[in-house]
């Protein structure tokens, strides 16, 4: 074969495409020069220009997110790296694989404070996966290759590529070699677990009077939702998903007690804090979850499988502990349990009971029906309203607060990778660039943006990307011209004294704005007109629609887990709560 | 107090990884000593963990979850050597030094000296030369500096590096 040369840059562009990218984020910049050179002299890697460094790598990240590919993102050195940052770190503690390419001040320019430069490695480094900084222009495919595995393989994560600008010279070519294989010293990766861990898990299961079945977003990230349907069938007990894991279980089977957790619904809260068995799935314990770990599933023996041998005993000490792939481990399970006959008859007065505290405090799924004083819309008919519309089958992402909560609890997800939010940074200013990337990797489908008039402000001028490049996304913004989740707290914590939420007069016209950037824009105050312009909005096909809906600005998010307590002691509303 | 001996690769920004996991985390190294091995391509650390309370198994399970770091173990667990080397220099002649290490057991030996000071070495257990320094008049003293604590099991084993891991695609 003929000897293939080329530019460090050069090199880098043809890496990606030899791994399979054809779509990368980013914004141009002086370090970065090069490798936009060489982007412009190739077509099969695709470069979306965003407004903000931050919104490329939530792009990327949302793109990841729908399809269970790495995003890439590609941004300058300095300012360029420390605003892909917030992106990084959203990233990572919800273990996404991102490969974050970053253009660096030329070699023997480091550590001269030169313009724009920026120690990216020390910068990023408590929030990646791992990252290269690259010494020599050879050695970019190698590296390129390493960041691919190490970002999607075991717990999946972020990785950052620091490139100094003299590396990626035009002027100075080498011999490209994509390398067919890789070496790794000690890495380790865990894949199907102990046969007799596993024994030891179906004992517990079969014995136990009271299971749950917890899955996270591990066990998205494992494409594990065929095995734990399996798996939850032949249990025949109640199924609860995290906020990271809504989707993995669907929605809408019987045995689905909703999300658990902070704003978890009462039964699935309930069933965690009476269960004699936790069984969780790539779900890590995380402080939303346990509320107080001292007083979690305290009648409970617990397993628990997880990719990341370090969540396992973290903060919750578990009786069986498997390190594996959740979608091999549950497989390796639902064998045994399918060997065995297990009858699952005896869970059946457990499952009542779950339906049980359904019945009485479960959240109201047909407030559609009803009617307001004032004709006055509240957020979660708003959530009702755009599942009716999209017949519960649209990709949503959505930001950070009352908004998201909403989402989580109404919009019934029965597919993963639908519903894609920031959980573990909480990064406001998510949902849109997310809603980008999952618009590029499905063109055909319907993606949502569930926000608020807070959130969308933080990455707003992504509405100039959506015009450049056509895309339609809905973003329904629950306006209630307040920081909703702030002020919910001001309320039940600080007596309402309303601490710097306000905008006072200042908020923009977004019906005006969006349509200044060629967009539609549509406004609705009343109820009775929420529906017809929901539907409205998602049949606007080719437009992106921004439904500026105006919402009940009291309303809370309920239940909520009292501070320091059980999982059983919650506020259910202004005046009910389970606890004295 | 426990003493974990680690491999990592000897690669630039690998030991502020090491170093940073433990202030992300909120852990305290005690103390840390690093140099290259006979494999120029892997780095040796020892150091030491005194706090108590500390959830040695998690900072054990977070450090191999780096992606530099090919191995760790905790010598507290093993039957293990430990020692330290403490250079001190002290307002005080040759003789009264001599006195001074009279009723400690560690091997020592002066390196510079005049009449009003002396620079001396101890090598031994860290307890022991924490016990000397803390028995030093303030007066008498001028600096120490200690390698801290290095360490490697006893027998025949080593703690040797897995093969590279070779990743093939299809």
């Amino acid at each position: 074969m003929a000897k293939v040369m080329t530019s460090g840059g050069e090199a880098l562009i043809k890496a990606l495409a030899d791994e399979n990218v054809d779509i990368i984020f980013g914004y141009p910049g002086g370090a970065a020069l090069h490798i936009y050179d060489a982007i412009y002299q190739q077509d099969r890697v695709q470069h979306i220009l965003v407004r903000h460094e931050q919104a490329a790598t939530h792009a990327a990240d949302g793109f990841a997110r729908a399809t269970g590919k790495p995003g890439v993102c590609l941004v300058t050195s300095g300012p360029g790296a420390t605003n892909a940052i917030t992106g990084i770190a959203t990233a990572y503690m919800d273990s996404i694989p991102l490969v974050v390419i970053s253009g660096q001040v030329p070699n023997h320019l480091i550590g001269t404070d030169a313009f724009q430069e920026t120690d990216m490695m020390g910068i990023s480094r408590p929030i990646v996966k791992h990252s290269f900084l690259v010494q020599k222009p050879e050695e970019i495919p190698v590296i390129v290759k390493k960041a691919f595995h190490i970002a999607t393989s075991g717990r999946p994560g972020p990785v950052v590529i620091d490139v100094p600008k003299n590396l990626t010279d035009p002027n100075e070519k080498f011999e490209y070699k994509f390398p067919s294989d890789l070496y790794l010293r000690s890495f380790a990766l865990y894949d199907e677990a102990e046969n007799s861990e596993v024994k030891k898990a179906v004992k517990l299961l079969t014995e136990a009077e009271r299971p749950v079945i917890y899955a996270g977003g591990g066990a998205i990230n494992s494409n594990a939702a065929e095995e734990i349907y399996e798996f939850g069938k032949l249990m025949g007990c109640p199924v609860t998903n995290t906020l990271m894991g809504l989707g993995v279980y669907p929605a809408s089977d019987e045995q689905f007690v909703g999300m658990l957790g902070m704003h978890g619904t009462y039964e699935a809260n309930m069933v965690m804090h009476e269960a004699d068995l936790i069984m969780a799935i790539g779900a890590r314990f995380d402080d939303r979850i346990t509320n107080n770990p001292n007083k979690f599933g305290l009648q409970a023996k617990k397993i628990h499988i997880d990719s990341d041998p370090s969540s396992i005993d973290k903060i919750i000490d578990v009786d069986v502990a498997m390190t594996g792939n959740a979608k091999k481990v549950i497989s390796q399970i639902n064998k045994e349990l399918k060997a065995m006959n297990f009858d699952n008859k005896k869970f059946d007065g457990w499952m009542k009971k779950a339906m049980q505290w359904r019945a009485e405090h479960g959240l109201n799924h047909n407030m559609l029906d009803q009617k307001n004083p004032g004709d006055i819309i509240l957020p979660q008919q708003v959530i009702q309203s755009a599942y009716k519309a999209t017949d519960g089958k649209a990709f949503v992402t959505s930001d950070v607060g009352q908004h998201q909560m909403f989402a989580a609890q109404y919009y019934h997800f029965n597919e993963p990778r639908k519903w894609i939010n920031s959980g573990g940074l909480g990064t406001m200013g998510f949902g849109l660039p997310a809603a980008m990337g999952v618009k590029f990797a499905f063109p055909d489908e319907t993606v949502a943006c569930i926000t608020g008039e807070g959130s969308i402000q933080m990455c707003i001028q992504e509405l100039s990307t959506c015009g450049q490049y056509g895309l339609p996304i809905k973003i329904i913004n629950l306006n209630n011209r307040a920081l909703g989740m702030v002020k919910q707290w001001q309320d039940m914590q600080y007596g309402g004294r309303y601490s710097s939420i306000s905008y006072e007069d200042s908020l923009p016209d977004f019906i005006k704005l969006a349509e200044s950037y060629g967009h539609v824009g549509m406004k609705v105050e009343k109820l009775s007109e929420l529906e017809s312009a929901m539907e409205e909005c998602f049949a606007l096909k080719d437009k992106l629609v921004f439904l500026d809906v105006y919402v009940d600005p009291d309303e809370h998010v309920y239940p909520m887990l009292k501070a320091g307590g059980d999982m059983s002691e919650m506020f259910l509303s202004k005046t009910e709560k389970t606890f004295e | 107090m426990n003493h974990i001996a680690l491999l990592m690769e000897n690669q630039p920004g690998a030991l502020s990884r090491v170093i940073g996991l433990f202030s992300q985390r909120g852990y305290n190294i005690d103390s840390l000593s690093v140099a290259p091995t006979q494999d120029e391509t892997l780095s040796r650390l020892t150091m030491t963990i005194g706090e108590e309370g500390a959830d040695i198994n998690q900072i054990l399970k977070q450090l191999y979850k780096l992606v530099d770091v090919v191995m760790v173990q905790n010598l507290s667990e093993a039957d293990s050597l430990t020692l330290e080397l403490a250079i001190i220099k002290l307002n005080k002649a040759k003789r009264d030094v001599e006195g001074l290490l009279k009723n400690y057991e560690f091997e020592r030996e002066i390196l510079d000296e005049k009449d009003n000071y002396t620079v001396f070495k101890v090598l031994g257990d860290t307890q022991e030369i924490e016990k000397l320094l803390s028995e030093l008049k303030k007066e008498e003293f001028l600096e120490v500096t200690r390698s801290g604590t290095l360490g490697m099991t006893k027998g025949n084993e080593s703690l040797a590096t897995n093969d590279q891991t070779k990743i093939s695609y299809d």
